[in-house]
């Protein structure tokens, strides 16, 4: 191991974790600011500091900041009969999961380090093979943009996800409190119950994909088409599975706030709480990242390719080479802008679907979600040797079909952002406001 | 029903009316589509209210107060015109010289459902033209705080001395003895059209159409 490794490996744990706490901290803020926008009214904006003399707001997010000050400087109240050492275990048992869970999602291909050096620097790569050098002991190594480089890739997801049962549990247990236990039980069993659904769910993709190890599905997604597209079922059962993992509100039986209080959040104050808190945001970058590595493609954007852009349709091929930096640059960039997206998507849950009651989530998990996910095992198992046995013809059509489906995604994705961003900021006009008088009446 | 007088009682298996389940779909079954249409719906509310939060062209809170969209009232800043006929903080109102209109007749005070109003009377000085003819209120305190705003001691005023047109409700305090407003104080107050006399003129002694009769002149 050389420095240059250490050092990309602190680099890329900094990368990481600084955008796994970062935008789970503007998730707190945006799942209030957001939820008011969905319910007509405004929600948290009052929190300001003083710069110059003039209140700054900043729409809200100095709220962040002031929730942090208040969970540290609020009493740490533990129960008088509580068991001390597992109480303050808890909460860093719960956060510490998701945030390793990070280390094995890439968010960019494979950086050739050595083909950037003696005046390279903005030369392209191949499209094709990892990063290719004669083997020296000046040679630099490549990088892959991944914290931890490990061929059980999902496994270690799977491993990693079930602890945050543990967390939970022992909360529960020991804060001495029935609701806690209660929550703690409750906490167990739903979180067992669907570790089972999300691991089957993504089964089928392993078969697709031919791999676990999350580079390769990534790289299998950019060179074909995304896994969306070839695995429907299984991305609409796992992202339903990881919901219900993330203990948030449709799924949020071990809080239950209407029955059990908070469950086993009852006797947690000041930072001990804010831990189990932020934690709850991290599961959702963390389950974002999982869906876009998985299913939506993961770092690639439709037609980018490690040499550059490449538009194939039926034969036709357009060229236009990018300088190895800016590919990686772009797909790093693809990648965080995609799980930001999915995170501000998956809070409209939340805040849209009313709750289950617990026998509800447990009859979805283990009678709907369960045979699902057998059936999409099943099904995509005769798929993929139908086609395989299938020959050239049919390949070739398939390719055809992914061509097709990248430039939907293209022309989808410069739709939304047309639509979204440009059209709500230029304004499209005097404003009007038909049927209301234009002035006030006296008082 | 009669119950059987002879022989072991009857008892009846319970007799229910089944209710059948509402017949589901797989669509309905299957949850997807339902979620989709609700989220949809909050995608639509997100997306119309953060646009016009960001082009500043929300509903206007006190005119659209029901329109679709945030309406929120940003209180202290913005507030909510009053009704014209809202009962606010009282006032005395004015004669041209300056002085209450009030002749301690206790009127309001004995109309007060919440006895908030204390009065002392008080004769004029010698020499003035109204003494012998009205009194005055040497102390009019109305405790705001008693006070429930019913109204009754402005319909009770036969001179149109008292008044709660002035638009505005009891500021906050930090204690309660600042809630009691003296004289001067309600003197002082305005009504909502700025002025601190009354529409009704009141004829003085001395004056065209004063009706020339005095108490002093009564017989007691």
């Amino acid at each position: 191991m050389t420095t240059v490794t250490i050092l990309a490996a602190l680099l890329k744990i900094l990368v990481v974790v600084g955008f796994g706490f970062t935008l789970a901290a503007v998730l707190t803020w945006a799942e209030r600011r957001q939820s008011a926008m969905m319910q007509d009214r405004f929600g948290p904006n009052r929190a300001s500091f003083k710069l110059f003399g003039k209140e700054i707001r900043l729409a809200g997010l100095v709220h962040v900041a002031a929730d942090g000050l208040k969970f540290f400087f609020k009493e740490d109240f533990v129960p008088p009969n509580a068991d001390k050492l597992l109480h303050a275990l808890a909460p860093m048992l719960s956060l510490f999961p998701p945030v390793v869970l990070m280390a094995v999602v890439p968010f960019g291909d494979t950086l050739c380090l050595d083909q950037l050096r003696n005046g390279h620097t903005w030369a392209a790569v191949e499209r094709f093979g990892t990063c290719t050098t004669a083997p020296s002991s000046t040679a630099l190594p490549a990088v892959p943009l991944q914290v931890f480089d490990t061929n059980v890739g999902i496994l270690y997801i799977f491993a990693l996800a079930g602890m945050g049962i543990v967390g939970a549990t022992i909360a529960g247990w020991s804060s001495d409190n029935k609701f806690s236990v209660l929550g703690g039980l409750r906490a167990a069993s739903q979180l067992v119950s669907y570790e089972v659904a999300m691991g089957l769910s993504l089964v089928g993709a392993f078969m697709v994909y031919g791999t676990v190890r999350l580079d390769e599905m990534a790289r299998w997604q950019g060179e074909h088409v995304w896994g969306i597209f070839v695995q429907p079922l299984g991305f609409l059962l796992f992202w339903a599975a990881s919901l219900a993992e993330s203990k948030r509100t449709p799924f949020d039986m071990p809080e239950g706030e209407s029955e059990i209080v908070a469950g086993h959040l009852v006797e947690y104050s000041g930072m001990k709480f804010g831990m189990f808190y932020f934690g709850e945001y991290i599961e959702i970058v963390v389950s974002s990242a999982l869906l876009v590595a998985i299913f939506l493609g993961g770092y690639n954007l439709p037609f980018l390719h490690r040499d550059g852009f490449t538009v194939t349709f039926a034969g036709a091929a357009w060229h236009q080479t990018l300088p190895h930096l800016v590919v990686i640059l772009m797909q790093a960039l693809t990648f965080f802008g995609k799980v930001m997206v999915l995170c501000w998507f998956q809070l409209f849950f939340r805040w849209t679907l009313p709750r289950f009651r617990y026998d509800q989530v447990m009859k979805f998990g283990w009678r709907m979600l369960l045979p699902a996910t057998l059936a999409n095992v099943f099904l995509t198992g005769v798929v993929v040797l139908a086609i395989d046995r299938a020959g050239e013809r049919l390949a070739s059509r398939l390719a055809l079909v992914a061509d097709g489906l990248n430039l939907l995604v293209a022309a989808l994705i410069v739709f939304a952002f047309i639509r979204v961003v440009v059209g709500m900021i230029v304004p499209s006009g005097p404003p009007t406001r038909a049927g209301v008088p234009e002035t006030p009446q006296a008082a | 029903m009669p119950l059987p007088l002879e022989g072991p009682i009857q008892y009846d298996r319970v007799k229910g009316t089944k209710i059948s389940k509402p017949a589901r779909n797989v669509v309905q079954q299957a949850y997807v589509k339902d979620v989709a249409e609700g989220i949809a719906i909050t995608l639509r509310h997100f997306f119309k209210n953060t646009k016009e939060m960001i082009r500043n062209e929300r509903p206007d809170a006190v005119t659209d107060a029901i329109a679709d969209g945030v309406t929120t009232l940003e209180y202290p800043f913005q507030k909510r015109p009053y009704p014209e006929r809202f009962r606010g903080v009282h006032r005395l109102t004015l004669r041209e010289d300056g002085s209450p209109r009030c002749v301690a007749c206790f009127c309001c005070s004995t109309a007060c459902p919440a006895q908030c109003i204390y009065i002392e009377a008080g004769e004029y000085p010698d020499g003035d033209r109204r003494r012998g003819y009205e009194k005055y209120p040497v102390k009019f305190v109305i405790d705001e705080l008693r006070c429930i705003f019913c109204g009754f001691c402005v319909e009770a005023c036969p001179c149109d001395a008292i008044r709660m047109d002035t638009g505005m409700h009891p500021q906050p305090y930090d204690s309660r003895d600042q809630f009691v407003f003296g004289k001067s104080l309600l003197m002082s107050f305005a009504g909502a059209d700025g002025t601190q006399q009354s529409q009704n003129p009141r004829v003085e002694p001395g004056e065209k159409g004063f009706p020339g009769i005095t108490r002093l002149a009564g017989h007691h």
